[in-house]
């Protein structure tokens, strides 16, 4: 008796205890900036119940008329000041929001209703002016250098790994093996994957004179096309395309640890006298280095991914540390053109290293974020 | 023609895409979505190359006899067995396909993941040799790394954690960051090599 007399009493406390619920107010929409008039900024100030254990958070209620048809687009936690609404469909159809706050017990409390509202598409986005800077800066220096590059040789530091291809096609010819190129996993609009093709046409091009045989397992059917008429090329160019053959560059797989163990699997079996490792990738590094360590080859590894480059240092005899990986079409043909933008690269790269030093003395000496501001990109 | 048209194809769709970067209306986004759609279909055509391409190498292995040739048999007889599988039985859920794939490969993928961890422990043992002053502080470095991240560095010493933080976030972010802002610069000039016709060997260096 004593229980049902309290269950009772708490629900005629219950609409009580609802009544007191605070709705959100101060709510404020904005056609979000730069954007192709999907969203909508939707900001409000917290409801003053936000510390009552009960309070679960706010429901954000979207229509097409100024009094009736809210439907609930979203849901946010408690604290939540802002949300974008990134579903608008229709551009130019105005809208109306109100945000309800909720309890867990399904209360809710609704915020005066703000509206209209219209989204309009932006043709320019103005948080990326830094970076279209940039580019034309970058494009500028690097056109820059080309053309000094056509005038006279411009020294490039350097560097071993890319120095040992000579010796590592010399090896392979020696000991009459092949030569195993690795694109790695990446895909064709990977940047590091073209860097790495256009490597495969340089060592095409020397290994070609010296009738040494070359593998080209991929792991990707574009990249695969692309490999297979470059090294096609590659004995053309050198005049040797009878020495070409068909069944050298194939497709393996696009599973990344399938493709890791073919590659094991023809290091064990042919055991390549030079495996190159040029690319993109991933966990598989160091299946694929350990292995062809495992078998004595001398080993050429260069890849941008970071979190692999230790592996490679590790078990391959050269590593082309990220953007060696770049240079090295440049530093193996040593056309002016391609070393007139290595060197725009560079001074590139002082621009940066001068911003970075300027940057944080200002932030140091004047506790102020304005350098970072500068290069954030909205 | 043979040059210069996929160079004209190049330089239009590089500047184009360079210029749909900064404009996100709603026509630029479409074409940027309709491009990657044609992609898919470059994919497709590509796919029956490479399996072609796959195939005929084994096939040639086997006819010719050439070392290892019973692994092409067992890989082509795996090719035909999944394909046959998934023509018969479906690729439903619980399609023998399925099956096959849950049982056969995922263990076999998820061992050549494992094998990671003992080609990861061949490799420190190379790389933590003491042989010189940057050998030994690369060793003493992974040490207080190592130790600072398990519970059991704590409890040795409280400044462990703190150490091998430090190390993470301060030195080795510096050089992460130094390697990086090559990377970005060297994938840029690579892209804009491309784009102005000046790198040419993605046409086998005509």
């Amino acid at each position: 008796m004593g229980k049902l007399k309290m269950v009772f009493l708490a629900c005629l406390l219950l609409p009580v205890l609802a009544l007191g619920l605070e709705p959100p107010t101060d709510l404020i929409l904005k056609d979000a900036p730069n954007d192709d008039g999907s969203t909508v900024i939707v900001k409000w100030k917290l409801s003053a119940s936000e510390n009552e254990p009960s309070f679960a958070g706010y429901n954000i209620e979207r229509s097409e008329f100024p009094a009736d048809s809210f439907k609930m687009i979203a849901w946010v936690p408690k604290g939540t000041e802002v949300h974008e609404d990134n579903s608008i469909e229709v551009m130019g159809q105005s809208y109306y929001y109100r945000i309800a706050a909720v309890t867990e017990s399904g209360d809710s409390a609704l915020s005066a209703i703000a509206g209209p509202i219209a989204t309009t598409q932006s043709w320019f986005n103005t948080g990326k002016l830094n970076t279209l800077f940039g580019t034309v800066l970058f494009i500028s220096i690097t056109i820059l250098y080309i053309f000094w590059a056509r005038r006279g040789n411009l020294f490039i530091r350097r560097i071993a790994g890319l120095d040992a291809v000579e010796e590592a096609v010399g090896r392979a010819t020696e000991m009459g093996k092949p030569i195993l190129y690795c694109n790695g996993i990446g895909l064709i609009d990977y940047i590091s994957t073209v860097a790495s093709l256009n490597i495969l046409a340089q060592v095409t091009k020397k290994i070609a004179q010296y009738d040494t045989p070359i593998t080209v397992p991929t792991a990707d059917p574009v990249v695969h096309a692309v490999a297979r008429e470059m090294v096609k090329e590659g004995y053309n160019s050198a005049g040797r395309p009878d020495l070409f053959k068909e069944d050298g560059v194939y497709f393996i797989t696009s599973d990344q640890m399938g493709y890791a163990a073919a590659l094991a699997g023809i290091m064990s079996r042919a055991t390549p006298a030079t495996n190159f490792f040029m690319g993109y990738y991933a966990a598989e590094s160091l299946v694929l280095a350990e292995s062809g360590a495992a078998t004595g080859a001398i080993q050429i590894a260069g890849t941008d991914q970071i979190s692999q480059l230790p592996f490679f240092i590790t078990a391959c005899d050269y590593t082309l540390i990220g953007e060696e990986l770049y240079a090295a079409s440049a530093y193996l043909s040593k056309e002016p053109l391609l070393v007139g933008s290595l060197k725009g690269q560079d001074a590139c790269k002082l621009l940066i290293v001068f911003f970075v030093l300027f940057g944080t003395i200002w932030a140091v000496l004047f506790h102020s974020d304005f350098i970072y501001k500068l290069f954030s990109v909205n | 023609m043979k040059k210069n048209i996929p160079l004209a194809i190049v330089f239009i769709l590089g500047i184009g895409f360079i210029i749909q970067f900064f404009i996100p209306s709603r026509p630029s986004q479409s074409i940027f979505n309709t491009m990657v759609e044609w992609d898919l279909i470059l994919y497709v055509f590509a796919s029956i190359i490479a399996v072609d391409s796959l195939i005929r190498h084994h096939v040639i292995k086997i006819s010719r006899k050439t070392k290892g040739w019973g692994y092409s048999t067992v890989y082509l007889g795996a090719v035909v067995f999944m394909v046959l599988a998934a023509v018969f039985s479906g690729t439903r859920e619980d399609s023998f396909y399925m099956k096959v794939f849950y049982y056969t490969l995922a263990p076999m993928q998820s061992t050549m993941f494992a094998i990671l961890a003992f080609y990861m422990a061949s490799a420190s043992y190379r790389a933590f040799r003491a042989k010189s002053l940057e050998a030994t502080l690369l060793l003493i470095s992974a040490f207080i790394v190592m130790i600072g991240l398990i519970p059991q560095g704590a409890a040795i010493w409280s400044g462990f954690p703190k150490l091998s933080e430090w190390l993470m976030q301060v030195p080795n972010m510096a050089a992460k960051r130094g390697i990086t802002f090559g990377i970005g610069l060297g994938a840029t000039a690579t892209s804009l090599k491309i784009i102005l016709g000046i790198e040419r060997n993605w046409m086998g260096g005509h």
